[in-house]
């Protein structure tokens, strides 16, 4: 990075990003797909002014380190200006050395243990008669900026995460996940059992009304609701280009609600500063229902008069800020009493492929899945099929009546934003369809 | 390169490889944003490396690096024979391939003009005359246009003697203008959203969608949005645009004729396939006008290429004729379990990941039923659905949702009011099953979808779909209470 900004005949920027990853990936009970990967890619930014150029590369010799610092700045001569050019971050914005997150054991696991953690789940799943599928992976990281303005920034972190999906005949479907930075932390034969319990439970699923009903939304189902709401609104971006359902001091949900980002809270997936070396700092999001906050890059923090929160993405970024830690505070109540109080309900374990109908309002839609069951008088009574949800979710999180003490953290199927989350009990939850019978197909 | 080629291979056969195959890439890629009359994004990169691929007694192991050393490359092979080696501790029967013979071959992609040698400046100029014009309408809140190039140079070789060289190139652009006033914010795109259109060919694409030519009329499309009519709630008659109708086909059929989806290989990422093996040649999928083909070959087709990631020829095979599921998109592991040989979708997204099956370019036959306006002129009643805002379907790919920029109601024939936030939904065989119309090959379009994810690590991969604009009956409209 300093030699790469040594050759830069302008102001500019270095992202190095260096990843060891490694994926055992099982099903049918059998390991199918079994990958390691080792890159580092150096990205480098040209600012002249009102001009920037952004060039990449994964070789990093001399030449290669060369080539594309010729390459960015030459993009950068022949940029046009731009008015409201993306700063570069402040000398003092980052100073991060940071290793938080980071665990040597997790750097250092090897295809034994991946493949033991799969046979660990794969032997719950024989004990029940079911199959077994899923993923064990673990990573090491390392992420570091610098810049001209003196900037220097470096955070090494490392992640482990393993789920299972279990299925079975007579549409058995059950689902488990657990992510840290530490993979003495995932409990492989606890997932196994938990997923397989929610498999056996849900053999025989039947047809549901749709309609609304009381639902016991998991951790699972949360952390997804999240991660969309994190997409589609806590960005400062969306915010300025009205796209956001957060109105700044209002209140957009019920006063049990707050959400918050932080980076540096050891009991997520810590990640200390941003892809612009800016130090990450927490963020309230929604405090007891307010819109108090959404997180901001360099480029929306300059156009907003206040200071970068650390959550800017790889130059050059037209998407905006992100947050991607993401926590919701725990209420005072368990599973066991939500599911109690329900008198008549839908448990849900977790939702599949989300998306965004309308962002103005948060509106999304995507399916149940992995055990979804109806709850009467107080108790689960028989697994139903999936069922499809539409719903605006600051609404619906008007609704929410209870609130688990206990708090899972888990990781984005897709997009990389991980949550540490309750589960929730929500009233009146709009359910707009449901899957078709095996006979259907 | 064939110093590496060969390192890999000798240590893997050394070992007791009883396969493996070795992939070297580069791909490089840049892209151009305007937004709100500024440049703001110009960026090129370039990311090379190899993955080596093993099979030990039936198990596959796979490494790759960035470091295209021979030390490296001695190193990476290692650790995928370890990595097989681990696979064997949970391994059920042997994997076993197909019998594709070995091809020594290369591919380029047809380009009339080199997308990396057009000038930033002529490319800026495009993007800045489409940003005037939107910002000539006004109600519109922000403007962004897109010009994007990609070049992927790739070298395949694999134990049994396959040495295949590629050059693909794509090209891309759209724009897109945004309207918000205190409850809505309503977007629309041209020539489609998610990016606009990509194909694989050179800058004549980029010239021929003429983006400043469709600029003000899009504009003018998103601030009408904020104050058209909302969409209707009950069963209609519905006509989608060709866009709209390529990622119907892409959720609907592209997803499950994956192979590997219905042998339960991604059900604990993407999921399962309501296609399963019972359904081949038995099932009706849709009705008897529907049918859909798997084209490696499409010219232009966003996934069009020589040779699939494991060495197969690019093939153009029926998936639905007739209406009915006679097809399967396979790989040579999985293509033999329905008794045939691959017919080539294996596709690594990088030089880091391994080949899965891909979609190709999944296309719907062009119809019968004339122009769009001809098949207007003959829908008494009904709503015409235009560009992709949304989309959702359940893991076995069946229960589907989408959401449209825009609509238009029919009315005795014609385009009548529009329509603000239309949603559909449905379930797969019954909708297709509910097509009683589709335009013919003057309307029929190739779209690119550069955004395909599935796999784990997740591969984001570059598929096509070809589709002209078609009829559905008795489709439910206006979901949800919002």
């Amino acid at each position: 990075m300093e030699s790469a900004l040594a050759q830069l005949p302008v102001d500019g920027e270095a992202l190095y990003l260096g990843r060891d990853a490694a994926l055992t990936r099982f099903a049918g009970s059998r390991i199918h797909q079994n990958v390691s990967e080792h890159d580092a890619t150096l990205r480098v930014r040209a600012v002249d002014g009102d001009r920037s150029g952004v060039a990449s590369t994964n070789r990093l010799d001399a030449e290669g380190i060369a080539e594309v610092v010729a390459r960015a700045a030459d993009i950068c001569r022949r940029a046009a200006p731009n008015p409201q050019p993306t700063p570069l971050s402040a000398g003092d914005a980052g100073g991060v050395s940071s290793e938080v997150g980071f665990v040597a054991a997790t750097a250092a696991t090897d295809p034994e243990r991946r493949a033991e953690g799969a046979r660990a789940v794969i032997a719950a799943a024989d004990a029940a008669r079911l199959e077994a599928s899923g993923a064990f992976s673990t990573e090491a990281v390392i992420m570091a900026v610098a810049n001209s303005n003196g900037l220097r920034s470096r955070h090494v972190f490392t992640q482990a995460k393993l789920l299972t999906v279990m299925t079975g005949e007579d549409r058995a479907s059950g689902y488990a996940q657990a992510t840290s930075p530490d993979v003495g932390e995932i409990d492989a034969p606890g997932l196994g059992a938990e997923a397989a319990d929610k498999a056996q439970r849900s053999v025989g699923a039947g047809d549901l009304e749709p309609g609304e009903y009381d639902v016991i939304l998991e951790e699972y189902a949360v952390q997804t609701i999240l991660e969309y709401l994190s997409l589609g609104g806590f960005s400062a971006l969306a915010v300025e280009e009205g796209r956001s359902f957060m109105e700044l001091g209002r209140q957009v949900m019920g006063p049990n609600v707050s959400i918050w980002d932080d980076g540096n809270d050891p009991t997520g997936l810590p990640s200390a500063t941003d892809f612009e070396g800016v130090a990450k700092r927490r963020v309230e999001l929604v405090t007891d229902g307010v819109a108090t906050g959404v997180v901001h890059d360099t480029a929306t923090a300059r156009r907003a008069g206040v200071a970068s929160t650390g959550h800017g993405l790889p130059a050059p970024n037209t998407f905006g800020p992100l947050a991607w830690n993401l926590f919701m505070a725990p209420g005072s109540s368990s599973k066991d009493a939500m599911l109690g109080s329900i008198d008549r309900g839908v448990w849900v374990t977790r939702f599949h492929y989300v998306n965004i109908v309308h962002p103005r309002r948060a509106v999304l839609t995507g399916m149940t899945k992995d055990g979804t069951f109806l709850i009467e008088g107080g108790r689960i009574v028989r697994p139903v099929r999936n069922l499809r949800f539409t719903e605006a979710i600051p609404e619906a999180f008007t609704r929410i009546e209870a609130i688990s003490s206990g708090t899972r953290l888990l990781a984005a199927e897709y997009t990389g934003i991980n949550a540490r989350v309750p589960a929730l009990r929500i009233g009146r939850f709009s359910f707009t369809g449901a899957t078709a019978a095996e006979s259907d197909g | 390169m064939n110093e590496l080629i060969d390192l890999a291979l000798d240590a893997a056969d050394q070992a007791g490889a009883s396969y493996a195959d070795v992939r070297i890439s580069e791909r490089e890629t840049e892209s151009l944003t305007v937004k709100n009359g500024a440049l703001q994004a110009a960026d090129s990169n370039r990311s090379a490396g190899f993955g080596v691929r093993v099979l030990v007694d039936g198990a596959w192991g796979f490494a790759a690096s960035s470091l295209l050393e021979p030390g490296e490359v001695t190193r990476a092979t290692r650790e995928a024979l370890a990595i097989a080696r681990a696979s064997g501790l949970a391994r059920r029967d042997p994997v076993a391939l197909d019998d594709t013979p070995p091809v020594t071959a290369s591919y380029r992609t047809p380009v009339e003009e080199d997308p990396f040698a057009v000038s930033l400046d002529e490319k800026l100029a495009i993007l800045m005359d489409a940003d005037a014009a939107m910002g000539a309408v006004p109600g519109v809140s922000v403007r962004e246009g897109t010009v994007e190039a990609a070049r992927e140079r790739k070298t395949f070789a694999s134990s049994a003697g396959a040495r295949i060289e590629q050059e693909l190139t794509e090209s891309g652009a759209g724009i897109e203008a945004t309207a918000v006033n205190a409850s809505e914010a309503q977007v629309r795109s041209y020539p489609n959203s998610a990016g606009g259109q990509h194909v694989t060919g050179g800058f004549e694409a980029v010239r021929a969608m003429r983006l400043p030519a469709h600029a003000q009329r899009i504009a003018e499309e998103a601030v009408q949005l904020l104050d058209a009519e909302a969409c209707p709630s009950g069963q209609m008659t519905i006509v989608i645009d060709s866009s709209q109708l390529a990622l119907q086909v892409h959720e609907s059929c592209g997803h499950p004729i994956e192979l590997d989806r219905v042998l339960g290989m991604e059900a604990s990422f993407a999921g399962t396939s309501f296609l399963t093996l019972d359904k081949l040649g038995r099932l009706q999928y849709g009705s008897p006008i529907v049918g859909i083909d798997a084209d490696a070959t499409a010219p232009g087709g966003l996934g069009t290429f020589g040779f699939d990631d494991e060495g197969v020829p690019a093939q153009n095979v029926p998936i639905v004729s007739n209406g009915v599921f006679v097809g399967y998109l396979t790989s040579r592991e999985t293509a033999p379990i329905v008794g045939r040989s691959s017919m080539g979708s294996a596709r690594a997204s990088g030089w880091n990941v391994i080949p899965l099956i891909r979609m190709t370019n999944v296309n719907l036959r062009p119809g019968e039923a004339g122009t769009l306006d001809d098949l207007i002129a003959d829908t008494s009643d009904g709503l015409f659905l235009s560009t992709n805002r949304s989309w959702s379907i359940d893991d076995r790919r069946l229960n589907f949702q989408f959401g449209t920029q825009v609509g238009w109601r029919i009315r005795h024939g014609r385009l009548a009011e529009m329509i603000r936030n239309p949603t559909y939904t449905g379930i797969t065989p019954e909708f297709w099953g509910s097509c009683d119309a589709i335009c013919g090959p003057d309307e029929w379009h190739l779209w690119g979808i550069p955004n395909c994810g599935k796999g784990e690590p997740m591969q984001t991969h570059r598929v096509g779909h070809g589709a002209a604009p078609a009829r559905f009956r008795n489709v439910r409209v206006g979901v949800g209470r919002w």
